[in-house]
C-alpha cells in the first residue's frame, strides 16, 4: 500500500497538505516539506516522493485518514478519538498502535492496532468485562449486523428495551473489523451515540429538554404534558433519578427541565450524551402522570421499628435490582425472601391489605 | 449515494417485535441497492428522532413499516424526523393511496423522500397471497379455499379498516380464492365468527400486522377458537365448527415484505429495479411460479 499511498499523496500535494505533523506546501512547481517541524525542499514530484518515503508512517497515516477511514465527519472523528490521533504525534501513536490502543465506549472495549507496515488498522470489539478472556473462549463474530442480536438480551436472556442500559451481554468478540465495520458495529450496539458525541464536541448538540419534549407528545402520550402544570420541576428530578442514573443508563443526561432550569440530579459520567428524554422515559412518565394525579390520603399502620426499616430495605433492593443477589438463607438481610414472606404472613389480611387497612380510592 | 431508512414501531416489552424489520432490512442490504440501510423505531433505537444523523447519504428514502395511513405516518414520523413543511395533503391520499413526497429534514439538511406505509401498497396483496401459500405449503392454494384478511376495525384508525378492505377486494378480484373477506378484531364482521362468514371448508386467515405480538399470537387465535389458551399453542390447520382454519400469523414476517419496502422506495424515485428482481426471486419463488 505504501506505493499507492505515495501516489495519492504526491497527487494531493498540488493542493497542499497539512495533516498530523506532515506539511507539504507547493510553491511554483517545487514543494516545501515539513515533517514534525523539520523542513526540506523538493524540486520535482519525484523528489517529493523520495523525500516523504523516508517517513512511511506519515504517508500511510495520511492515506489511512483520507482514503481508508470513512469520511463522514462523526465517524472519522470517532475513529480518530479511538487512537488519540489529536493528542499523539504519529511516531508515538504508531508505536502504541503496534501493541494496540484500547478505549471504552459504554461497556464496549474497543482496541485498534496496526496490522502491517502499510498503516492498515484492525479494530476489535468485546465487552469490557471480557478484557482478559482468551479469544477462543468467546463467540467470534465477523458481521457488524450481529451486534443487533447481541444487544437484544442481557446475560440472563432478558430483553433489553434500552440499548444503553449497563446490561450488555458478555461472551462474544469481533476480533477483526475494518474502520467502517467498527463504526457500524458500535452504532448497532449503541445507536446514534457517536453521532451525538460528535455533535456535542462540535458544540452542535441539539438538546430537547424535558418541557419541550413532553409538549411535543401527542396521542396516548399527550397526557404527559399535563404533569408539568405549575408543579415546579421536582417531579422531573425524580424521573431523572429513577431512569437516567448511571446505574440504569450509560448515556450522560444533558437534557434539563428547560433551557433555563437545570435539574438538581447529576447527569452521570457517560462518554456519550443523551439529548432528550427517550421513549422509555416518556412511557414511564405517562404512567406517573396518572399516578401523580391522585390525592394523598392518611393511613395508619402499626409497625415495629424493624418492620419499618425492613419495608425501606425491600424498596431499596427492588430499586437497585438486588433481589436476585440476596441469598435464601441470609435472614440477616432485611430484603431476604423468607423475611419478606414472614412480614406478609403477619401483616397482610386476606385481600392483601397492609395491616388490614383498606386502600381508599 | 442513496440510503434507505425503515421506520417501524418496535416494542419496550417484546424482543421479537423488531425481528421482521431487521430481516427485511438485511434482505435489502444483501440486494445491494442502497449504499446504506438503517432500521429505526418509535420504541427502540435508533429513534426516529436520531436516525437520520447516523446516515451518510444526502438523499434518504424513508419507508414506514406500518400497515395503514394514520397517526404514525401522518403525525409521528414526519414530526420526529423533522420533515420541514410536511402536510398529509402532499400524499393526496384517500386513506390507502399515499405515494411519496420529498422534504428537507430540518436537523440534518438531508433530502427525505417520505413514502407511504408498506401496508397500503398494491404489492402487499401479493404478500398476503404468498403468506397463504406459505402457511398451506401449497404454491397454488386458492381453489376450494376461503381467505380472511384480518385487522383492527375503525375504532383505532379509520384507515386501518380501509387497508384491510382494500386488499381483500383486490385479492377477491383475482378470482384465485373461492371467497375473500375482510374481518376485524373489534367490529363486524368479527373474527370471532370467522366460520360463519365462509362456505369453504378451508379458510386461510392472514392478519395484516407487521410483527407478531399480543394481537396475532394471543387475541386472534383465542378469538377464533383455535385454542382456549394461547400458551398451549394450536395446530395448523385447526378444525373449528366443521372448517379447517389455516392461521398464518402476522403477514409482516413474510420475507416477500422486503419487496414492498423496495417498491415504496422505487415509487419515490429510488433506483432499485435490479434489487426488486433479486428480492422477488429470493423471497417470492412460489409466488413467481404461480403467477
Ligand atoms: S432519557 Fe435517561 S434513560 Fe433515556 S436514554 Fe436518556 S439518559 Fe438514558
Amino acid at each position: 500500500m505504501l506505493d499507492e499511498s505515495l501516489d495519492a499523496l504526491v497527487t494531493a500535494a498540488n493542493d497542499g497538505i497539512t495533516f498530523d505533523g506532515l506539511e507539504v506546501t507547493p510553491t511554483n512547481g517545487s514543494y516545501t516539506v515539513a515533517v514534525d517541524g523539520e523542513s526540506a525542499t523538493a524540486a520535482t514530484d519525484a523528489e517529493l516522493r523520495s523525500l516523504v518515503s523516508d517517513h512511511p508512517d506519515h504517508v500511510t497515516n495520511w492515506y489511512f485518514w483520507h482514503a481508508v477511514a470513512p469520511q463522514k465527519q462523526d465517524r472519522w472523528s470517532f475513529l480518530r478519538w479511538l487512537e488519540g490521533a489529536n493528542e499523539r504525534a504519529v511516531a508515538d501513536r504508531y508505536e502504541r498502535l503496534e501493541a494496540g490502543i484500547v478505549e471504552t465506549w459504554g461497556q464496549l472495549r474497543i482496541e485498534v492496532a496496526l496490522v502491517d507496515t502499510d498503516g492498515n488498522r484492525r479494530y476489535s470489539l468485546r465487552h469490557e468485562d471480557d478484557a482478559g478472556v482468551p479469544g477462543e473462549e468467546l463467540d467470534t463474530h465477523t458481521d457488524p449486523l450481529d451486534a443487533r442480536t447481541l444487544a437484544k438480551h442481557d446475560d440472563d436472556g432478558r430483553y433489553r428495551p434500552l440499548k444503553t442500559a449497563p446490561s450488555l451481554q458478555t461472551g462474544w468478540q469481533f476480533p477483526d473489523l475494518t474502520a467502517d465495520q467498527v463504526v457500524s458495529a458500535v452504532d448497532f450496539f449503541y445507536p446514534a451515540t457517536s453521532s451525538n458525541w460528535h455533535k456535542e464536541r462540535e458544540g452542535e448538540l441539539d438538546v430537547s429538554h424535558w418541557h419541550e419534549t413532553v409538549e411535543r407528545q401527542t396521542g396516548i402520550y399527550g397526557v404527559v404534558e399535563t404533569w408539568d402544570r405549575g408543579e415546579g420541576y421536582e417531579h422531573v428530578n425524580w424521573v431523572a433519578e429513577a431512569c437516567c442514573d448511571d446505574s440504569q443508563c450509560l448515556k450522560r443526561r444533558e437534557w434539563q427541565y428547560d433551557e433555563e432550569t437545570e435539574l438538581d440530579i447529576d447527569g452521570g459520567d457517560g462518554s456519550f450524551p443523551c439529548r432528550e428524554p427517550c421513549s422509555l422515559v416518556i412511557s414511564a412518565a405517562r404512567k406517573w402522570t396518572k399516578l401523580e394525579g391522585e390525592q394523598p390520603a392518611t393511613y395508619e399502620f402499626e409497625l415495629t421499628p424493624s418492620e419499618k426499616e425492613q419495608i425501606e430495605a425491600i424498596i431499596d433492593a427492588v430499586a437497585e435490582g438486588k433481589t436476585e443477589e440476596i441469598r435464601e438463607a441470609d435472614v440477616y438481610d432485611d430484603a431476604n425472601r423468607y423475611r419478606t414472606r414472614f412480614l406478609r404472613a403477619k401483616l397482610f389480611d386476606d385481600e392483601g391489605n397492609l395491616c388490614g387497612v383498606d386502600t381508599e380510592q | 449515494m442513496q440510503a434507505l431508512v425503515i421506520a417501524a414501531h418496535g416494542s419496550h416489552l417484546n424482543a421479537g417485535s423488531s425481528t421482521p424489520t431487521f430481516e427485511h432490512a438485511d434482505t435489502i442490504r444483501a440486494a445491494g441497492a442502497f449504499d446504506e440501510v438503517r432500521e429505526s423505531f418509535w420504541k427502540e433505537e435508533p429513534p426516529f428522532r436520531e436516525v437520520l444523523r447516523t446516515v451518510d447519504a444526502d438523499e434518504v428514502h424513508v419507508v414506514p413499516l406500518f400497515i395503514s395511513e394514520g397517526y404514525f405516518t401522518e403525525q409521528v414520523i414526519p414530526r420526529e424526523f423533522r420533515l420541514e413543511g410536511w402536510d398529509p395533503e402532499q400524499w393526496d391520499s384517500d386513506g390507502t393511496s399515499a405515494s411519496s413526497t420529498t422534504l428537507p429534514a430540518s436537523d440534518t439538511g438531508q433530502t427525505v423522500h417520505y413514502c407511504g406505509p408498506v401496508g397500503t401498497h398494491d404489492a402487499m396483496s401479493d404478500v398476503i397471497v404468498q403468506r397463504a401459500e406459505s402457511v398451506t405449503d401449497d404454491p397454488d392454494v386458492g381453489e376450494g379455499f376461503g381467505l380472511a384478511v384480518v385487522g383492527h376495525g375503525t375504532e383505532r384508525n379509520e384507515n386501518s379498516a380501509k387497508a384491510i378492505e382494500y386488499h381483500a377486494q383486490e385479492i377477491g378480484e383475482r378470482g384465485r380464492f373461492d371467497e375473500v373477506k375482510a374481518l376485524f378484531m373489534d367490529e363486524d364482521p368479527e373474527i370471532d365468527d370467522v366460520t360463519e362468514y365462509f362456505e369453504s371448508e378451508d379458510i386461510v386467515v392472514v392478519p395484516l400486522f407487521i410483527a407478531d405480538g399480543y394481537h396475532t399470537e394471543e387475541d386472534i387465535p383465542e378469538d377464533m377458537g383455535l385454542t382456549d389458551d394461547y400458551r398451549t399453542g394450536y395446530d395448523v390447520p385447526t378444525e373449528v365448527d366443521g372448517h379447517r382454519i389455516w392461521y398464518s400469523g402476522a403477514v409482516g414476517t413474510e420475507p416477500l415484505m422486503a419487496d414492498v419496502v423496495l417498491e415504496r422506495a422505487a415509487d419515490a424515485g429510488a433506483d432499485v429495479t435490479d434489487a426488486i428482481e433479486q428480492v422477488k426471486a429470493e423471497t417470492g419463488s412460489a409466488h413467481a411460479s404461480s403467477d
